[in-house]
């Protein structure tokens, strides 16, 4: 089983892709903003993280660009999951190291889409 | 909507697109003449099931018909056969075309144009390989509608989302406010044409790939066998057919064999020079 952190801000979204990740076969942990997600990954590199960009204390972003210089943390795929749906901030995601990049809202197609194309699924 | 009022419907849409439908969507046939008959100023469907049955008119029969096609339509739909056409069966039609350089592709169902542009972007990932070649994408349906979408290549975010990868977004994509347009010079790849495949194929020329997915499957089996029958006859000896992942020709014609060891891929049944090339298949499939 792989494992995913989601994180989000938003407790209803964490729910939410929670539950359409458990369909696919993820275990789950979550974290509120980059700096709890950032802790977690030190402690343990999860397969997958579905990633928020605006959240207090660390946002998504920063969170990308220490995770990648954190040993081990090249390891994780990295889906951004945001409202930012522009294409200045998918390039820069991208540039930070992401692996894909899903506009809000989402459903579990997308997610699942997005999972296959960067080999998680 | 009575019995036969639904038969007569459904004669006639069998004979115009092929699209067969037995009783069991007579809900699915109201719901999508509701807005036919408010288009054309008709007050209800016994209305509009009248003016059928009194004069046929061409322009009605068309709304109708159109408004009975499924468009659904993704980009990279499935993964797999986009997969097995860059990898498994481009490399050997390049090389069997060599000489001639030229290659002509068919999306042959291609509702709002996202199977054309996903083999264009394929061909243009591969362009500095492709120099020279005269490389033809023809997309066709037998709907207006899609295929004026096709052509501006404007896709919702949730569109461009399902099946595209970002890269290919950020690439080949610009945005237009909420939106997201194909660039020109992966539009420029495809041709579009309105094209009902009950007609007679042989205008369209002869075809080294077809993609024909996800339309074979609102037909009857002999409509099926029919469209088939003609697709063969303007594919290349060595080509090659591609259908949705519900759809086989087992059963249904004996005109296309499976290629081995590729899903929803088929070759000439009597085809000689396709059978060198499904070892080579099978080693990339394998
Ligand atoms: C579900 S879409 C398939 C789109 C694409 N090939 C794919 O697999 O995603 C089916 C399309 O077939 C078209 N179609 C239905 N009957 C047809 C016919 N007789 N001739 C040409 N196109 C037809 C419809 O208009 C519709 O756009």
């Amino acid at each position: 089983m792989k494992s995913c952190l989601v994180v989000d801000d938003s407790k209803v979204i964490r729910m939410v892709a929670r539950r359409i990740l458990e369909t696919l076969d993820f275990e789950i942990s979550e974290a509120k903003d980059g700096q709890e997600a950032l802790d977690a990954c030190l402690s343990e590199m999860p397969d997958a993280i579905l990633l928020d960009w605006n959240m207090p204390v660390m946002d998504g972003i920063d969170f990308l660009r220490h995770l990648r210089v954190s040993k081990g943390g090249d390891a994780p795929v990295v889906v951004f999951c945001t409202t930012e749906n522009d294409m200045s901030h998918i390039v820069e995601a991208m540039k930070a190291g992401a692996n894909e990049y899903i506009m809000k809202p989402f459903d579990k197609e997308i997610i699942e889409a997005k999972f296959t194309q960067v080999g998680l699924l | 909507m009575t019995p036969d009022d639904f038969a007569l419907l459904a004669g006639i849409l069998k004979e115009r697109s092929g699209l067969s439908i037995g009783p069991e969507k007579t809900y699915l046939l109201e719901s999508r003449l509701n807005p036919v008959a408010k288009k054309n100023n008709i007050a209800n469907l016994d209305e509009l099931v009248a003016q059928v049955r009194l004069k046929r008119s061409e322009p009605l029969l068309h709304d109708i018909t159109e408004a009975m096609t499924t468009n659904e339509s993704f980009f990279f739909r499935d993964a797999k056969p986009f997969e097995t056409f860059e990898n498994a069966i481009l490399p050997n039609l390049l090389a069997d075309r060599a000489a001639k350089k030229s290659l002509r592709i068919w999306s042959a169902a291609c509702s709002t144009g996202q199977e054309a542009y996903s083999l264009a972007m394929i061909l243009r990932e591969m362009a500095p390989k492709l120099a020279g070649w005269r490389i033809e994408i023809v997309g066709t349906d037998i709907s207006q509608e899609v295929l004026e979408k096709a052509k501006v290549g404007i896709y919702s975010q949730f569109e461009v989302q399902r099946g595209l990868p970002v890269k290919y977004l950020m690439k080949y994509f610009t945005q237009v406010n909420e939106l997201w347009q194909i660039d020109s010079a992966i539009r420029a790849m495809v041709s579009y044409k309105e094209f009902n495949l009950l007609k007679d194929l042989k205008s369209l020329g002869t075809f080294d790939i077809i993609f024909c997915r996800n339309v074979l499957i609102y037909f009857d089996q002999p409509t099926k066998a029919q469209v088939l029958a003609a697709m063969s006859g303007i594919l290349a000896k060595d080509g090659c057919l591609f259908m949705g992942a519900a759809e086989t020709v087992l059963g249904i014609s004996d005109v296309f064999q499976p290629v081995p060891g590729q899903r929803g891929v088929y070759g000439m049944a009597t085809a000689a020079p396709a059978t060198p090339k499904l070892n080579s298949l099978q080693s990339v499939a394998g």
